[in-house]
C-alpha cells in the first residue's frame, strides 16, 4: 500500500509541472474544442476486479467495491451483496461485515440484522473502473496533516 | 475457488503493507491516532447536491475540509448520506479550479475573437460595465440578462433579483431550475395559488403506498429513497409502484414496475381519476368544500419558436396557461374518454396494472404518498401531468395529512429556496408574487426602499427564449452564474452556442471550474463553493438551513454574492434608471446600484459584530457590514405573515434547517389542515388559503402527444438524465476520482434486441443522431438501466458526450420547462455516417 501512495504522490508532482489534466479524455471536463467538434467515445473501461482492499480518505466514508458486481440482484426478494458480507457468512467469504451503524435504524435503535434503511447498499458503496481521474483531486488526508515528517514528501504547500 | 484467491489477495496485501510500514514508519512511531489528537473542527452544512436536502458534518483542519459524514442530528438523513454526499470532501480539491478572472484577449485588449487570459478583477469587471451601459444605453433593459441557478444560495438569488429587477430594471433573470421544476412550481400555483409541497418527509413514515411518478429516486434521490425502502421492508402491508419509460434501480425494488409508452402517463392519470369517479370512490364532501373545478384549453403547442409548424398548427399556442371554469360533471365528462381500454392503447401498459394503480388512489383506507420530479416537469404537458396527479388527490380528499401526500420533488440543493421562494424566476418576485401584477411590484419598491414605478412589469425571457434571443442578437450582455448551461439545454448546437459566440454578444460565466459553458464564454469569473461562503438553501420539504464559511477559497475565487455587489458598485443611478424616475425621486440621484440596492439601511444594518466568532466571512469584511443577514432579513420581510414566516437569521445557524411557515418558533409540517397549519382557520377543516376563496382547483386536461415521436428513419425514443454517481453536469463529481471511476462517461443503454437488429455489440461505438445533431457514444445492453426495445437512455453528465446537441427544445408552453425526456434519434455503428442533415 505504501508504495502505491508513494506512486501516485509523485505522479502528482509531474502533473503539477506539466499542468493539471491528467488523462486524454478532458473533454469530458470541458468538451470538445470548439464545441462544435466531433468527439470519439473512447472504450469502455474495464471494472477493478482485484479484491484489494482501498483505504478510506476519511473514517465515514463508505469503501469503494473492489470486485465484480455484475448481474447482482438487489431487489425485494434478494440482496446479493449480503450473501458475503452478513455478519453470519463472512467467515465462509471472507468478505468484511457490514459496518456496525448498519445495524441501527432511524431512531438509533440497534438491531439484530441489517437495518432496512440500509438495504439498498449501491447508494453509498460503488464499484471502480480502471479509468485514469481526469484531473488530480488535492484533497489532503487528515493524517497528513497531522503528522506530515510520516508522509513522503511531507505536506504539500497547495 | 473464489475463497482461495480471495485468502492469497489478502495475504499479499497484509504483506505489502508490513513491509512499506517498516520502511517508511520510525520505529517508535505511533500507529493510531485518537480522535481527540486530529483536532479537527466539525461543523454542519448542508450537501452541496441535490433537492433533498441532507445535513453533513464537515470536517475542517488547517483551512481544509478533510472529512465529511452524515449528520446524525439533521432529520432529513439522520446520519445517512448517499455516495455524492459521502465525497462531499473532496469536490473543491480539483487541480484546475479557477482561480483568476479570465478574459478573450487580443494584443492586450478584450476581443471576443481572442484567447482567455488571466486578468485582474478590475479588468474583467471594467469590461462588464463598459458593455452593460452601452447595451442599455443603445438598446434598454430588455438587451441584458442573467441565467442563474438552483444552487445560489438564497442571499446570492435575492441579490442577483435585486440587481436585475431593480438594478437594471430587467426581468430577463431565469434560474437553471427552469429546466427542471418549472412545470411542478407552476402547476402548485394554479392549483393552490402557493408554491411548495403541503406536506413534508415525515409522509414517508406514514404512507401505505408509495407511487412513483416518473422518478428513478433510487438514482437520484438516494437517500429519501433510504426512507421509501425503509417504510417498505419495515411494514408488510406497504407498496411501492413506480412508472417509468424504462426499468432501473427504483423500479427493482418496487412492487410494480409501470412501463409506459413516453408522454401516455397524462392518459393513465385521466384513466384513474375515471375509475376513481366511476367506482364511487370520490371523497364528495371533501370536493363539495374544498374544491373547484376548471377545465385547461387544449392543442396548447410545444414551445417551440413560434414560427415552428407545430406552434402555427396549434390552436391555442399563445393562452395556453388560460383555463375555464366548469364543474364536476364537465370534468367527470372529460375524463370518461379514459377507459381501461383507452389507457392501455395508449400506454402499453398491462391492464391488471393499470387498475392495480387505481384501487390504491381510490381505497380510502391505503395512504398515498405520490411522488415525481423530472419525468413529470421535462415534458410538454408537465403542469397538465402535475395537475392530474393533484386531481387525483383532492377527488379522494387524500392530501395536507401525514401519509396522504402529492409530493414533488427537486433537483437542486435550493430549487425551492432560492429559484422559488426568493422568486428568481423571469416572472416572479420574492414570496409567490409576480411581476405583471403592479401591487406587487409597489409593496416590492415599498420594502426595498425604491422609488415608485422602477420595476418593469414586463415579464423576462426565459431559460430556453434567452438562449434564442441571444442568438437572435435581441439579448446582448449575458451573466451565467452557477449553472453550466451550453451542456444542460436542449438542442445547444442549434439554439445556445450560437447565441454564445455571436459577436453581438458578451458572454460572462462564474463557476469554481473549466465547464463547457466557461470555455465558451468571454469573460470567466471564478467562483467560491459551498463552505467556502456562508450560506443558505431551501430544501423539497420547505425546510430552510444555513451554513457558515468553513474554509478559504483559492487564489482570487469569490463568492456569486460577493461578485453581484461589487459589480453594482460600477453603475449610478442616472446611467442605468429613467430621467423621469430621478425627476420625481432626485434624493437617488448620483447614487450607486451599490448604495441603493445594498446601502439602503436595511442590508447594512448588522453589524459585523453580529457575526459569530470563529468563522470567515470574506464578503461581510470587505462590505463591512453582515451582509447575509442584511440581506435574508429584508427578504424574509416579504414572507413574514403571509404564510411564507421565516424565523429569525440567527435561529437557523443553531438548528438544522426549519420549514415554513415557522410560526411563533414553530416549524409547519403539513400545511392546509386545521391543528397542523396555523394559517387554518379553527372550525374549518381545510384551508386552501393560497386561493381567495381558500378552495384548491382540479384542472381538467386531455392526453395531448409529444412534440416528436420516433418515425421509419429515427426510430428510437431518447430519454436523457442522470446517474447516481455524478451531480447533473458533472463539474464537481467528475473530479472526485472515486465517483469518476464509479461510472466515467456516459453510454447509450440499449435493448440488447434492439442493438443486435442494428449488428451492433455491447462496448461497440455509434453515433446517435436526431433531426438537430448527433454525438457517439458507446453501446450497454446491461447495467443498471434496462429500457424495452425502442427506448434508448443516455445521461448528460460527461461533457465528451454532449447529448443536449441531440435533444429537442420543445418546451411545457405553460411552464416554459423543457421535455428532455422525449425526442426521436437513430442509432448507428461509429463508422457509418449517420447524416444528420
Amino acid at each position: 500500500m505504501r508504495s502505491r501512495l508513494l506512486f501516485g504522490v509523485m505522479a502528482g508532482v509531474v502533473c503539477l509541472a506539466t499542468g493539471t489534466l491528467l488523462a486524454q479524455d478532458a473533454p469530458r471536463l470541458r468538451g470538445p474544442e470548439p464545441f462544435t467538434r466531433e468527439q470519439p467515445a473512447p472504450p469502455l473501461p474495464r471494472p477493478i476486479t482485484n479484491d484489494v482492499r482501498i483505504r478510506r480518505n476519511y473514517p465515514d466514508q463508505p469503501p469503494v467495491i473492489p470486485h465484480s458486481i455484475e448481474g447482482y440482484a438487489l431487489d425485494l426478494n434478494a440482496n446479493k451483496c449480503m450473501s458475503c458480507h452478513a455478519r453470519r457468512f463472512t467467515e465462509q467469504s471472507q468478505a468484511p461485515m457490514i459496518s456496525v451503524t448498519h445495524y441501527q435504524d432511524r431512531e438509533g435503535n440497534t438491531l439484530g440484522g441489517l437495518a432496512p434503511r440500509r438495504y439498498a447498499c449501491l447508494a453509498c458503496h460503488v464499484s471502480q473502473t480502471e479509468a485514469r481521474p481526469l484531473v488530480e483531486n488535492r484533497f489532503t488526508d487528515m493524517d497528513a496533516l497531522t503528522e506530515p515528517e510520516r508522509q513522503p514528501g511531507g505536506r504539500s504547500n497547495r | 475457488m473464489e475463497l482461495s484467491r480471495r485468502d492469497m489477495m489478502k495475504a499479499q496485501a497484509a504483506a505489502a503493507a508490513a513491509a512499506a510500514a517498516n520502511v517508511t514508519l520510525p520505529a517508535q512511531a505511533q500507529n493510531i491516532q485518537l480522535g481527540e489528537e486530529l483536532r479537527l473542527k466539525w461543523d454542519k452544512a448542508p450537501c452541496r447536491f441535490c433537492g433533498t436536502g441532507c445535513g453533513v458534518m464537515v470536517g475542517v483542519k488547517d483551512g481544509r475540509v478533510v472529512a465529511t459524514h452524515g449528520d446524525m442530528r439533521a432529520e432529513v438523513n439522520r446520519g445517512l448520506n448517499c455516495v455524492k454526499g459521502y465525497f462531499l470532501s473532496k469536490i473543491m480539491y480539483g487541480a484546475d479550479r479557477l482561480t483568476r478572472p479570465l478574459m478573450r484577449m487580443r494584443n492586450g485588449r478584450f476581443d471576443k475573437e481572442g484567447e482567455l487570459q488571466p486578468v485582474s478583477w478590475d479588468q474583467a469587471f471594467d469590461t462588464m460595465a463598459a458593455y452593460w451601459k452601452r447595451v442599455l444605453k443603445e438598446k434598454g433593459p430588455e438587451a441584458v440578462g442573467m441565467f442563474g441557478s438552483g444552487q445560489w444560495t438564497l442571499w446570492e438569488g435575492y441579490a442577483a433579483s435585486k440587481l436585475m429587477r431593480a438594478g437594471f430594471r430587467s426581468n430577463n433573470l431565469d434560474p437553471n431550475a427552469r429546466h427542471c421544476m418549472a412545470s411542478a412550481a407552476v402547476a402548485f400555483i394554479r392549483t393552490f395559488g402557493m408554491d411548495e409541497p403541503m406536506g413534508c418527509y415525515d409522509d414517508f413514515e406514514h404512507a401505505d403506498a408509495f407511487v412513483l411518478w416518473g422518478s428513478n429516486m433510487a438514482e437520484m434521490h438516494p437517500i429519501l429513497w433510504t426512507r421509501v425502502t425503509d417504510r417498505r421492508l419495515s411494514a408488510e402491508h406497504v407498496r411501492i409502484h413506480t412508472l417509468s419509460t424504462y426499468e432501473h434501480r427504483t423500479t427493482d425494488l418496487s412492487d410494480a414496475a409501470v412501463i409506459f409508452k413516453p408522454g401516455s402517463d397524462l392518459a393513465i392519470l385521466n384513466y384513474i381519476a375515471n375509475h376513481i369517479i366511476r367506482s364511487g370512490a370520490v371523497n364528495r364532501e371533501f370536493v363539495e368544500k374544498h374544491v373547484n373545478f376548471r377545465l385547461a384549453n387544449t392543442d396548447i403547442g410545444y414551445g417551440l419558436r413560434p414560427e415552428h409548424v407545430l406552434e402555427q398548427r396549434a390552436q391555442h399556442a399563445n393562452d395556453a396557461q388560460v383555463s375555464q371554469p366548469a364543474d364536476f360533471d364537465a370534468y367527470a365528462r372529460l375524463v370518461s374518454e379514459y377507459t381501461l381500454d383507452r389507457a392501455y392503447e395508449l400506454s402499453g401498459v398491462p391492464k391488471p396494472q393499470l387498475e392495480a394503480l387505481a384501487k390504491l388512489y381510490a381505497d380510502p383506507n391505503t395512504k398515498v404518498m405520490s411522488l415525481w420530479t423530472m419525468g413529470f416537469n421535462q415534458h410538454v404537458r408537465g403542469v397538465w401531468a402535475n395537475h392530474m396527479v393533484y386531481n387525483l388527490h383532492l377527488l379522494t380528499g387524500k392530501i395536507s395529512e401525514p401519509g396522504n401526500s402529492p409530493f414533488s420533488l427537486t433537483g437542486q440543493p435550493s430549487a425551492c429556496g432560492t429559484a422559488r421562494e426568493v422568486g428568481t424566476f423571469s416572472h416572479r418576485l420574492p414570496a409567490d408574487m409576480l411581476v405583471a401584477n403592479p401591487e406587487h411590484r409597489k409593496h416590492a419598491e415599498h420594502l426595498w426602499k425604491l422609488p415608485d414605478g422602477l420595476l418593469p412589469g414586463k415579464i423576462g425571457f426565459h431559460a430556453v427564449e434567452q438562449d434564442r434571443m441571444l442568438k437572435d442578437g435581441k439579448l446582448n450582455a449575458y451573466w451565467i452564474m452557477c449553472n453550466n448551461n451550453l451542456q444542460t439545454a436542449p438542442n445547444t448546437g442549434n439554439e445556445t452556442y450560437p447565441g454564445y459566440r455571436n459577436p453581438q454578444n458578451l458572454i460572462v460565466c462564474s463557476d469554481p471550474y473549466p465547464t463547457v459553458t466557461t470555455m465558451a464564454a468571454d469573460i470567466v469569473l471564478p467562483t467560491a463553493m459551498w463552505v467556502e461562503k456562508e450560506g443558505a438553501y431551501g430544501n423539497a420539504e420547505r425546510r430552510t438551513h444555513f451554513w457558515h464559511q468553513l474554509v478559504d477559497a483559492p487564489g482570487e475565487a469569490r463568492s456569486d454574492l460577493w461578485q453581484l455587489m461589487e459589480f453594482s458598485k460600477r453603475f449610478t443611478t442616472d446611467e442605468v434608471w429613467p430621467a423621469e424616475i430621478l425627476a420625481r425621486a432626485p434624493e437617488y440621484r448620483g447614487k450607486t446600484l451599490h448604495d441603493v440596492l445594498f446601502r439602503n439601511g436595511q442590508v447594512d444594518r448588522f453589524p459585523l459584530a453580529e457575526m459569530a466568532p470563529g468563522y470567515e466571512n470574506r464578503e461581510s469584511k470587505e462590505m463591512g457590514f453582515y451582509v447575509q443577514k442584511g440581506l435574508f432579513e429584508e427578504y424574509a420581510a416579504f414572507g413574514r405573515g403571509h404564510g411564507h414566516d421565516l424565523a429569525p437569521f440567527d435561529t437557523y445557524h443553531e438548528v438544522r434547517g426549519l420549514r415554513w411557515p415557522v410560526v411563533d418558533g414553530k416549524e409547519t409540517r403539513w400545511r392546509y389542515r386545521e391543528g397542523l397549519d396555523p394559517y387554518v382557520e379553527k372550525g374549518t377543516g381545510i384551508q386552501f388559503y393560497g386561493n381567495p376563496d381558500k378552495r384548491a382547483n382540479i384542472m381538467g386536461a386531455p392526453y395531448e402527444p409529444p412534440a416528436e415521436a420516433p418515425d421509419a428513419e429515427y426510430d428510437l425514443w431518447l430519454v436523457t438524465g442522470r446517474v447516481l454517481e455524478h451531480w447533473h453536469s458533472g463539474s464537481m463529481t467528475l473530479r472526485v476520482p472515486e465517483l469518476y471511476k464509479a461510472f466515467p462517461g456516459a453510454v447509450l443503454f440499449m435493448h440488447p434486441e434492439d442493438a443486435q437488429k442494428r449488428g451492433l455489440r455491447r462496448g461497440q461505438e455509434v453515433r446517435i443522431a436526431s433531426r438537430r445533431g448527433e454525438i457517439r457514444s458507446r453501446v450497454e445492453t446491461r447495467g443498471r438501466n434496462k429500457v424495452p426495445r425502442g427506448v434508448v437512455f443516455v445521461p448528460f453528465f460527461d461533457a465528451s458526450q454532449l447529448i443536449n446537441k441531440v435533444t429537442l427544445d420543445a418546451t411545457d408552453p405553460i411552464s416554459k420547462q423543457s421535455d428532455f425526456k422525449k425526442c426521436a434519434v437513430k442509432v448507428v455503428a461509429a463508422t457509418t455516417q449517420a447524416a444528420a442533415p
